[in-house]
């Protein structure tokens, strides 16, 4: 089996967000880059599976859609145990467009398994793995929180609102994956840091694709009210607050 | 032209936000003007589909196959297609549930449709094309506009309240023709039972590290009980098996907006205030003076949560004479 991780480049989730160009676009000054935090969990999984032995994994690719900025990326998920790595020489634009590039590349490659996080931590998309499912016409499942290999095979688990399934789909497939499908994200070790160096990694072109929306302009939230403070001796005050002043009791 | 919005049910009913959806594409075909379709997949009785006329939606088209009982996307997604086809839809709206997230960008490669997911009002203009949506989990709002002539959104929970506008509803039955075969198979289904659902949840109790145990949590599940609310809990307590996942509430766990949310001992890290910032009222209760959740609450106790949690108990049962 052929599996290929699908890799955001994404601010460290502490990152202050700040703007820049009259609000058009974000201010990269300062902001440390991680890989999205669902993808990390998803290459974990692959790369547990791949160790156990339970299913046969051949390969596992990590790609993204990026600049050369967006290496290190790569180079880290070499570091803790993807086999080889693709980066698409584009400023990704939205999840359309990165959605079409990443399926350039799956289609010449014929991945069995392509697993996406659910979505990025910057934009919040939640689009590219289903997108990238229909473009290629593949079945998807969403909100995946489990992958179990039974007898060779792989069953799923999906999470619905209220509960989940224990799911089957033909390969290959596209599996948009959430919090649950690896308990913590891998570090990479020294040696693997030292063996990411050997592993291939290709830059390709990017293909002929626009994006359908543009983010215009962006806007921090107003800040709150200061917090009332209410003595921890009276808790009545707080319900008598939250009664009729917030009216929400 | 038409706005489609499709109403997902849960083994045959709609739910609140389904009505709230209803009422936002309702608005939003009045504004564009349009006339305004909703489409059900699955079996829902008459009776149910009837209950979208009060929130504007006079038109119901209804695939009743029981074929499609299972949400497989690329069938669900050809099926809304075909209809958003049949009515020369401009706009189709679904919920930014988890449904929804698994239709919406398949749909929009489909039907070549710009998408903007998780929408948290109605447009700010139509021409251009112009949605407001939040971005960096919560930190930041952007307005986006769709250069595509057909467009997809998807609501964000808790974001549009209900619009009574009582008309008379009809009903179509539909047969598509193009939906192909259902090839996601479900082997086992659990759900919750007796529970208040998290993402539907208008008061939410959650509780972090602070709490010490997880034998500590009978007086949260209590509180939820008797405000009719759902718990939750901040990620290191998923993580450390106390509570399960699925009240994992945070950037990488649920994303909430519930009327009120109390947080028992949570520091308020930036990763969990993600998850609750659009939270109307947010309730925190913290050993530390300087704990950041007060940042972001609108009322704060400094106290000992074990102490807190029984006194407010019953001061809220004195309060509701329970
Ligand atoms: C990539 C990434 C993603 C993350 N995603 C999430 C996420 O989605 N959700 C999330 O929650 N976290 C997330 N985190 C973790 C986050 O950074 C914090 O570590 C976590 O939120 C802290 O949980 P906590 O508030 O329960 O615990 P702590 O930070 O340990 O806070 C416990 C609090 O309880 C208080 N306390 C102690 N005793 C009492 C008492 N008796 N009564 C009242 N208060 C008391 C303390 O003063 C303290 O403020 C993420 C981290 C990373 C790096």
């Amino acid at each position: 089996m052929k599996i290929l991780v699908c890799l955001g480049n994404v601010p460290d989730t502490t990152t202050k967000i700040k703007f820049s160009g009259e609000g058009t676009k974000l201010d990269k000054t300062g902001v440390q880059w991680i890989i999205n935090p669902w993808d990390e969990l998803a290459l974990t999984r692959a790369i547990e599976l791949k160790e156990s032995g339970q299913v046969p994994v051949e390969v596992i690719s990590v790609l993204t859609v990026g600049g050369t900025d967006a290496e290190p990326t790569i180079r880290k998920a070499l570091a803790i145990g993807a086999d080889s790595g693709y980066r698409v020489d584009a400023d990704p634009a939205d999840s359309y467009q990165v959605a079409f590039q990443i399926s350039e590349i799956a289609r010449q490659e014929q991945f069995d398994l392509i697993l996406c996080g659910i979505e990025s931590s910057d934009y919040n998309g939640a689009a590219t793995g289903s997108m990238l499912a229909e473009i290629l016409d593949y079945p998807s499942l969403s909100a995946v929180s489990g992958i179990h290999p039974v007898n060779g095979h792989l069953e799923y688990t999906r999470d619905i609102d209220g509960g989940r399934e224990t799911v089957t789909l033909d390969l290959p497939a596209v599996l948009i994956v959430q919090k649950g499908i690896a308990k913590e994200p891998r570090i990479p070790a020294m040696r693997g840091i030292m063996m990411a160096r050997q592993k291939p990694l290709t830059v390709k072109e990017p293909g002929p694709s626009a994006g359908y929306t543009e983010m215009i302009s962006f806007e921090l939230p107003a800040p709150k009210p200061s917090c009332r403070k209410i003595d921890p001796d009276n808790v009545r005050e707080l319900v008598n607050l939250l009664q009729n002043e917030a009216k929400v009791l | 032209m038409a706005v489609l919005v499709y109403t997902e049910n849960w083994d045959g009913k709609f739910k609140k936000s389904t009505f709230e959806l209803a009422s936002y594409a309702t608005r939003l075909a009045e504004k564009i003007p349009d006339q305004v379709v909703a489409l059900s997949i699955g079996h829902v009785e008459e009776e149910e589909l009837k209950k979208l006329g009060r929130y504007g939606i006079g038109k119901v088209i209804s695939v009743e196959d029981d074929r499609f009982k299972t949400l497989d996307n690329q069938v669900y997604t050809r099926i809304i297609a075909e209809v958003a086809e049949n009515l020369t839809a401009s706009v189709v709206v679904l919920a930014h549930n988890n449904s929804g997230k698994a239709l919406a960008p398949r749909l929009s490669v489909r039907m070549k449709a710009g998408l903007v997911s998780g929408t948290t009002g109605l447009p700010e203009s139509f021409e251009p094309f112009i949605v407001i949506k939040k971005t960096f989990t919560g930190k930041a709002l952007a307005k986006v506009v769709i250069h595509t002539a057909k467009k997809i959104l998807t609501l964000a929970q808790n974001s549009y309240q209900v619009v009574e506008q009582v008309v008379p509803v009809e009903i179509r039955k539909f047969v598509p023709v193009s939906a192909g075969d259902v090839k996601t198979v479900v082997k086992e289904v659990f759900k919750q039972t007796g529970k208040v659902i998290l993402t539907d949840a208008d008061i939410v109790v959650s509780g972090g590290r602070g709490m010490k145990s997880p034998e500590n949590w009978g007086p949260i599940e209590e509180l939820a009980k008797i405000l009719g609310a759902a718990t939750a809990c901040s990620r290191p307590v998923s993580d450390e098996g106390w509570r399960p996942h699925e009240e994992h509430t945070g950037q990488t766990g649920k994303v909430i907006a519930p009327v009120l949310y109390f947080a028992f001992g949570i520091s308020g890290a930036i990763q969990h205030v993600a998850g609750i910032s659009s939270s109307k009222f947010i309730v925190a209760v913290n050993t530390d003076k300087d704990a950041p959740i007060f940042e972001v609450a609108d009322y704060g106790i400094v106290g000992d949560a074990q102490k807190v949690l029984p006194a407010l108990i019953e001061a809220i049962k004195e309060a509701k004479s329970i």
